[in-house]
């Protein structure tokens, strides 16, 4: 209610101001359209008065101050004409001073003045002087600021600039200059000292009331900026020491952010370069609360818009060496404002570094000064909770990764990692992410295992847990997204030289080891797959390479890679460690490496017999080591009867009755290797499919036993189709009869009315005479081969 | 005196014209009816001439016992009103007894006059400068007539003319330091001066500069002192804080001020005053008051 009240009543105090002035007005214009000047002065200081009032707001009180103002003007252009009111100005200018209330004959003052410059009767710098001098006769804040303010507006136009009408002898524009800011200092000080009025209940009003009226100051610093005469030298050696000065001592908040934006606003890119030293001096110097990191960082803001206009610009920055300066002040402000919060700091510092990549971009060690001193901010803090803080940090870090496309720029970087390092878990990991998507995206290649090693280091929050974080808690989608970019990211380190490579891969290795079972799995397969990689590339170079003493040779990798494969042990991932133990001995194969290549099957044996236990994965398993054994050529009959012996063992000893005929039928080609010197045990072939003829039928049987039907013929089929294989391939152990009872007994067996029919075995024994049909038919060696199978 | 004349029919008609009357300076004066009329402007020492002329009603003739011409200065006290003392009495007789039937015209001359005192109109006493003329007639009383005219004197411009300048207060509340460029001003003169502030723990609203006429009159325990304020001048609005200083400059032609007068043939009185009066939000005033001397400067130097 009391508010209510308040602003009512203020409505009913403006009505009784305008009231009056209109008033007044109103004699006013009688008296100036009799000319009569004495009727005039009276009127226009009765008008006035009404400005005199104290129980207007800013806002109110500005209402009521133009409707004066509008007066004034009717007024001004009275006081031009002599001829009207016959009084010389300069008698005029002393008439209006006999007015007893010191508020209305100052604007009378300021409006004679006005008319006393244009006449040119006096030097406009004497009549300037006397005004802003006067003036200070009005001491209470809103009523000074809005006189002050009329002083000024009158006054815009009268200065004795540089090719101004009013440029008088010898130096005016500092006249000029000395005027503008002599009334600006006034008007600061009355609006600094604006807060002090008034109950201390209504500082938040007080407050905005100011706010509304710190454009009447700051436009001073405009015209101050408008004045032609104004150059770098006067700027630097009077305009800017005399306004920072003023800034610095009136010790208030608001006063202080608001002009020292405004004089980064206002004033020209090229002077703030040119006195940088001086303007950024003044920052420590101003209250702690200050927003210091919004100023800054509109000046860097600007600077760098200013360098990047025009590349000539560049050799300026350097020689006024704004970046250090522009550092410097920023680590002096930091340490000024102890109450800073560390979101603040972070924020300047992401302005230095957007401002140092912009206008410095290769000046990687200023990049890195501005890391460092955020380190250095951040260093004996807990770990940031701030979520706005941890936001700047981000950006801080990101900065140089758009910057540079590359992040092996940023590795070089040796406090980008202790910048990290201060970043929750969660953060940690997304910048991690976004370090990763920045290699990705441009596909950047990481060559040497230092850097590795850091990049390792700025991604460990996805490497490894961190403490206080347990991976249970994560979410899985985020976490298989996380790892698999750890996958990719592992591809792109890469080194010609195989030496570095191989330092790449245990750096590598070195740190995802310490990953645990829920990483090893995403992250040992592309670490061995880089391995084998470069296995195959020093096979290639064996030849050049031998009897040479190289750091980097297969069997080092070898080694290696059985430590990698045997960490997923932990996790348990037996089928991954399966099939990475087979392409490692395909590898070692390769190389000629028979021990290595016997061990890694060993391995992947132990673990067939050890760890795989689900009947399925065995099927798959067994399938795999079927395959991976049958292009081993590396091993000498002995070995290879081991592991063949082993394969066929496990094939026959498969849960289900199809699978082991299938796998059985497999083993087969482990004694067939269709190559130049493979080998080629016809006998040992046909052992194998007649076993697997054995248990197909074992099958059928059981299969009518326990549901009354046999089963389809599919398995006969693809036995069938084996026989071909082999057949056409000129094994003498299978020959056209063999395969025509085999024939024999599918058609016997479909027309048996136990079999189920079965379109898709039926399509496919179809098939399969069609193809022994066409191949008869075909003629020539093959032709004359088939001869033997009639159908 | 004057309604009894008015009473009857006079005699004759009496008019006095100085001879330079037509170039000489007029100044305003302010009868005691309240009417201002323009009347001759005078100087110590100078030569007061001019022609009385003397013309009886129509037809009819003044029989007198001697025509008589006085310049009079005079101290009127109003305690003691109609009482007038004269500091300066000329007479020059204009004619032997006897009788005059037309118009007759009696030139005369006071040659270099000491008028040493300035005509002045103030709240309890009036000094004022006349020519009273008299027929003196045996039975019918005198017939009289007076024509005013003022005195100013000029003064050059003092030799040392120090500027006033003191550090007053209040212990712990209020500081400041004032300074008039001058301790002696003539009446068309500036005031120019400034304020510092020292120290203020109070809120002050406004602060005025006021002229004040202190004016004494007769001596020893019958003294009266009447204090006038002839101008209120606001040289401040709102509450400066330490360190301002504010500037003073008040045009003293817009008011009606005379010379300091000192012990006017021990009758009476005049001084002027500068009071500085800084108000609070409280509206209590503080104030200090510093005498300063007026003079009048010649009109050309």
């Amino acid at each position: 209610m009391m508010i209510t009240n308040g602003i009512e009543d203020e409505e009913k105090w403006l009505a009784e101001g305008i009231a009056g002035i209109q008033h007044n007005a109103f004699y006013l214009h009688r008296a100036l359209d009799s000319n009569n000047l004495r009727e005039a002065l009276k009127y226009s200081a009765q008008l006035l008065s009404e400005l005199r009032t104290s129980r207007l707001s800013p806002h109110k009180y500005y209402e009521l101050y133009m409707r004066a103002f509008d007066e004034l003007r009717r007024l001004e252009m009275f006081f031009k004409d002599e001829d009207r009111h016959g009084c010389p100005v300069v008698d005029l200018y002393e008439l209006v001073q006999h007015a007893g209330n010191v508020l209305p004959r100052l604007y009378l003052l300021c409006t004679v003045g006005s008319v006393y410059i244009k006449s040119k009767e006096a030097p406009a710098k004497d009549v300037l002087r006397d005004l802003v001098e006067m003036c200070r006769a009005v001491q209470h804040p809103i009523r000074g600021l809005f006189l002050r303010s009329y002083l000024a507006q009158v006054s815009r136009d009268k200065l004795p600039d540089i090719g101004s009408e009013y440029e008088g002898e010898g130096d005016t524009v500092m006249d000029a200059v000395e005027f503008v800011l002599q009334n600006f200092m006034e008007m600061n000080k009355l609006w600094v000292r604006m807060q002090h009025q008034g109950p201390l209940r209504e500082k938040d009003k007080l407050e905005k009331e100011r706010n509304e009226l710190r454009d009447l100051v700051g436009k001073n610093l405009h015209v101050l900026s408008q004045i032609e005469g104004v150059d770098l030298e006067i700027y630097r050696d009077t305009v800017l020491p005399r306004v920072l000065e003023q800034i610095v001592n009136c010790k208030d908040e608001l006063a202080q952010y608001y002009l020292m934006d405004c004089i980064i606003q206002v004033f020209p890119d090229e002077y703030h370069l040119q006195t940088l030293e001086t303007l950024l001096g003044a920052c420590p110097q101003l209250q702690p609360t200050v927003d210091l990191k919004t100023v800054l960082s509109q000046l860097m803001e600007r600077l760098s818009n200013y360098a990047s206009s025009s590349p000539e610009l560049l050799p300026e920055f350097l020689q006024v060496e704004a970046f250090s300066k522009l550092s410097n002040a920023i680590g002096k402000v930091i340490e000024a404002q102890v109450d800073m919060p560390i979101v603040g700091a972070i924020t300047l510092y992401v302005s230095l570094l957007t401002f140092t990549l912009r206008v410095h971009p290769d000046r990687l060690d200023y990049v890195d000064q501005v890391l460092g001193a955020c380190v250095k901010k951040l260093s004996g803090k807990p770990k940031l909770e701030d979520s706005r803080a941890t936001k700047q940090v981000v950006a801080l870090l990101s900065a140089p990764l758009d910057k540079y496309d590359d992040i092996v720029t940023a590795l070089t970087l040796s406090n980008y990692p202790r910048v990290m390092d201060h970043l929750d878990a969660g953060t940690n990991k997304v910048m991690a992410m976004v370090i990763i998507r920045s290699i990705m995206k441009n596909k950047t290649c990481v060559s040497t295992s230092d850097k590795v090693e850091v990049l390792f280091e700025l991604i460990k929050g996805l490497i490894k847990d961190l403490e206080g974080i347990s991976t249970d808690e994560l979410d899985e989608e985020d976490f298989i997204e996380e790892q698999n970019s750890v996958a990719c990211l592992m591809h792109m380190l890469y080194n010609d030289d195989p030496e570095e490579m191989l330092k790449i891969i245990c750096t590598v290795w070195e740190h995802i080891m310490a990953g645990g079972p829920k990483r090893l799995p995403f992250t040992v397969p592309p670490l061995v797959f880089s391995s084998l990689k470069l296995v195959r590339r020093l096979q290639g170079q064996d030849g050049d390479l031998a009897g040479e003493q190289v750091p980097a040779t297969p069997k080092k990798i070898f080694q290696l890679l059985n430590q990698i494969v045997e960490a997923l042990s932990v996790v348990p991932s037996p089928e991954l460690a399966l099939r990475l133990y087979l392409q490692c001995a395909e590898a070692a194969n390769d190389c000629d490496l028979e021990p290595v290549a016997y061990e890694f099957f060993t391995q992947a044996f132990v673990l067939y017999e050890e760890e795989i236990a689900d009947s399925k994965a065995q099927v798959t398993a067994i399938h795999l080591i079927i395959g991976t054994l049958q292009r081993m050529n590396v091993f000498g009959v002995e070995n290879r009867d081991t592991l063949t012996h082993k394969a066929t063992g496990y094939s026959a000893k498969l849960l289900k009755k199809p699978d082991q005929c299938r796998a059985v039928y497999a083993c087969s080609h482990l004694f067939w290797v269709d190559d130049q010197d493979g080998i080629k045990d016809g006998e040992r072939v046909l052992l194998c499919l007649k076993r697997s003829l054995r248990i197909a039928n074992a099958a059928q049987q059981m299969a009518s036993v326990t549901r009354g039907s046999s089963g389809p013929v599919t398995l006969f089929v693809e036995i069938l189709n084996k026989y071909l294989y082999f057949f056409e391939k000129g094994n003498p152990q299978i020959t056209g009869s063999v395969i025509q009872g085999l024939i024999e007994l599918i058609k016997t067996e479909m027309q048996s009315d136990s079999t189920t029919a079965n379109s898709a075995s039926d399509a496919f024994f179809t098939s399969t005479l069609r193809y022994i049909q066409f191949q008869k038919q075909k003629g020539g060696a093959m032709g004359e081969k088939y001869d033997s199978i009639k159908l | 005196m004057n309604f009894i004349i008015g009473a009857f029919k006079p005699a004759c008609h009496i008019s006095v014209t100085f001879s330079d009357g037509k170039s000489r300076k007029q100044v305003p004066l302010k009868k005691e009816n309240g009417q201002t009329i323009m009347v001759p402007l005078f100087h110590s020492q100078e030569n007061i001439t001019g022609k009385i002329s003397v013309e009886p009603i129509s037809g009819k003739k003044v029989e007198h016992n001697g025509i008589k011409v006085e310049l009079l200065g005079q101290i009127e006290m109003y305690f003691d009103k109609g009482n007038f003392y004269d500091f300066t009495s000329l007479v020059r007789e204009l004619d032997v007894p006897g009788e005059i039937y037309e118009r007759k015209i009696f030139p005369f001359e006071f040659s270099t006059v000491e008028m040493p005192y300035e005509t002045y109109n103030g709240v309890n006493v009036r000094l004022r400068y006349v020519l009273k003329v008299t027929i003196s007639r045996g039975y019918a009383g005198s017939i009289t007539e007076y024509q005013d005219f003022v005195v100013w004197n000029y003064s050059p411009p003092p030799s040392i003319n120090n500027s006033i300048k003191m550090e007053v207060g209040i212990e712990d509340c209020l500081h400041i330091e004032f300074e008039y460029n001058k301790s002696k001003y003539h009446l068309k003169d500036v005031i120019l001066g400034k304020i510092y502030f020292l120290l203020v723990r109070i809120k002050i609203k406004n602060m005025d500069l006021e002229i004040r006429r202190r004016e004494s009159t007769g001596s020893g325990s019958n003294t009266h002192v009447e204090t006038e304020t002839l101008a209120k001048f606001e040289l401040m609005d709102g509450a400066p804080v330490r360190g301002e200083s504010i500037p003073i400059r008040l045009f003293l032609s817009p008011y009606e001020l005379t010379p300091t007068y000192r012990n006017i043939n021990n009758k009476f009185s005049v001084k002027y005053y500068l009071n500085l009066v800084l108000v609070d939000e409280e509206d209590r005033r503080y104030f200090k008051q510093q005498e300063i001397t007026m003079y009048r400067l010649g009109e050309t130097s």
